[in-house]
């Protein structure tokens, strides 16, 4: 019986049928450089393009527009940014999420659906309707201006402004690990005397701690690189409105193109290593 | 401990899943919940630990009213079907977790946490991950886990139904030992007829959301309260009015008083027991349970008529 399953598996591999290896080759193959070219056209070329231009003046030069008190100081303003908004919204997104997946109430299909909304929103419409929200003559405009706190064209709205864009990460990637991992070892927490608290520390976080931390790199990447609705609350004011990206364009405009190139390699670069650090991070836990 | 349960009814939208259930388990004994799916067995399992909140009646453990306790309160253990391991501990931390909640000392701790490895046959893989253990030593994991803080009562759902055969029926005679060890009052939950017989003592029978029967396993068999325990535990047959067990049935070449035509159309050979699929004259299929003997002598074989006679009756008022 063992004897003869043996031969016939070693009849099917052996024989090697030669016409439809050769497609399951060209299958391989094929699939792997279309998706290659299409990454090294879109993605990696324009980037290594900022790489050559931002060196080809010189690294004098690059340093030059890059030590200049307005970059440095957009430069600050993008970090505080993202340093409200990627805690905010990782807590919003980890409350979200549990609220969409573990309990049912009445309009959590909406909820959901109103979770997305950032990411189909053009960043700009998102920028005016906080301006009309929060300019003289809005809602809460109104009431700011009378207790005399500035948000337009000040870090307020441009923090608000990227909470709002970066939204969705933490609780896009949290949802689907929640959904995946069920209740029941919540379930065999509380039985086992724990209270709420105890379980979402000890059982909940650990289990969706990856899901949280990828949500963090791309609601990270997003803040960094965040420029429409930024654009259109700030007021673009050099040396105190302007972030890094409002400020690449503004180094453009003025024909400081090493400049520009300069500024977006640091980004660039930021990005990547935020990449790197969770590629880094995550195999260490998985093998776990 | 006891369970008193009492008058408990649960509807999930249009499905009444419970229909007003009240029946006692006695303290210290190993009974089962057995019924069909959608019986409603798990979900007044599920209500005695407090997992799920009933529409309206009321539990007591151990002469005290639990109805408005949360899980962790009730000092119940629980064993779900797919183990509810938590995958990001190691064994060990797995069975201390409801000691460490509970905020035990720390040698205490590591104490159980041994006794307890010994005791589900675990001793050298506290340090492995869930994802390291087979299922039933995962099951065997899940157990020590319940029984680490010293539950009133142990609660299990559908404990084997995940495993393969072997190991379920290793794990049911484990079970039965265990119990036997701690005599920790013990209620699972099972589709299995042949599970609920062999390892509990008592025998609770559910269908459609209502409790059919409470026995032990060999006055069920026995005396089955109606046609659905009858038909649900162990095999039956209808004759007329009455009903037959399948082992309660004789062959013969020959028609005699009071038998009846019928015509073999699947014989199978199990070793010592041969059981035959016929079907009577009026179309009605049955099963008939010989021993081995029998049935050689009979020389059983598809498409023979034979002459059946009941030895022993069931009939239900």
């Amino acid at each position: 019986m063992n004897v003869r399953r043996l031969d016939g598996a070693r009849r099917s591999a052996g024989a090697g049928l030669p016409a439809p290896k050769r497609v399951r080759v060209l299958k391989k193959f094929g699939l792997r450089s279309v998706a290659l070219g299409y990454l090294l056209v879109v993605l990696l070329g324009p980037l290594s393009m900022v790489f050559w231009r931002a060196f080809g003046s010189g690294a004098g030069h690059l340093w030059d527009s890059l030590s200049d008190p307005n970059t440095v100081h957009a430069f600050k303003v993008t970090l505080i940014i993202a340093a409200i908004a990627v805690p905010l919204n990782t807590v919003f997104g980890v409350v979200c999420a549990l609220a969409i997946v573990r309990r049912r109430f009445p309009g959590a299909g909406i909820v959901n659906a109103i979770v997305d909304l950032p990411l189909a929103l053009s960043p700009v419409v998102v920028g005016l309707s906080l301006f009309l929200l929060y300019g003289r003559t809005g809602w809460f405009g109104h009431w700011f201006q009378a207790h005399g706190v500035q948000i337009l064209f000040a870090l307020p709205s441009m923090v608000i402004a990227t909470v709002f864009i970066s939204l969705p990460f933490v609780a896009r990637e949290v949802v689907p690990t929640l959904r995946e991992i069920g209740d029941e070892q919540e379930q065999a927490a509380h039985t086992l005397g724990a209270g709420a608290w105890t379980t979402f520390w000890r059982i909940t976080l650990p289990s969706i701690r990856w899901a949280i931390i990828y949500g963090v790199v791309l609601t990270t990447a997003r803040c960094l690189g965040e420029y429409g609705a930024v654009a259109v609350v700030s007021g673009h004011v050099e040396g105190q409105t302007e972030t890094a990206t409002l400020r690449v364009q503004d180094a453009y405009e003025n024909f400081d193109v090493a400049g520009a190139y300069g500024i977006s390699l640091v980004l660039a670069v930021m990005s990547v290593i935020v990449l790197i650090a969770m590629t880094l991070l995550k195999p260490k836990e998985e093998t776990s | 401990m006891s369970i008193e349960i009492r008058n408990i009814s649960k509807r999930f939208g249009d499905f009444q899943a419970l229909d007003d259930v009240s029946v006692d388990v006695d303290g210290g004994s190993l009974t089962a919940l057995l019924g069909p799916s959608g019986s409603g067995k798990s979900t007044l399992l599920r209500i005695v630990a407090g997992l799920e909140w009933p529409d309206s009646g009321e539990i007591s453990l151990a002469g005290e009213d639990a109805s408005g306790l949360t899980p962790q309160k009730r000092g119940v253990g629980f064993v779900f079907q797919h183990y509810a391991a938590f995958k990001h501990m190691t064994v060990r931390e797995n069975i201390a977790f409801g000691l460490k909640v509970r905020k035990r000392p720390k040698d205490e701790i590591a104490r159980r946490v041994q006794e307890l490895l010994a005791l589900v046959q675990l001793q050298g893989f506290g340090d492995r991950f869930p994802a390291q253990l087979s299922g039933g030593q995962r099951q065997r994991m899940a157990l020590a886990r319940a029984l680490a803080p010293e539950p009133k009562v142990l609660l299990l759902d559908e404990p084997f139904g995940a495993l393969d055969a072997r190991v379920r029926a290793e794990l049911r005679v484990w079970l039965r030992r265990l119990h036997e060890e701690t005599h920790t009052t013990t209620v699972f939950v099972t589709h299995d007829q042949e599970e609920a017989m062999e390892v509990a003592d008592n025998v609770v029978v559910m269908n459609k959301g209502r409790i059919e029967q409470v026995a032990g396993p060999r006055e069920l068999y026995d005396a089955p309260a109606n046609e659905f325990v009858m038909s649900f535990v162990g095999q039956a047959s209808r004759f007329g009015a009455a009903w037959v067990r399948p082992h309660d049935l004789r062959l013969s070449p020959t028609p005699g008083d009071g038998s009846r035509e019928a015509m073999v159309d699947r014989v199978a050979h199990l070793g010592f027991e041969v059981r035959a699929e016929l079907v009577r004259d009026d179309g009605e299929p049955f099963a008939v349970q010989l021993t081995r003997n029998e049935a050689e002598q009979l020389e059983l074989a598809r498409g023979q008529i034979v002459y059946v006679r009941p030895t022993r009756e069931t009939t239900f008022a």
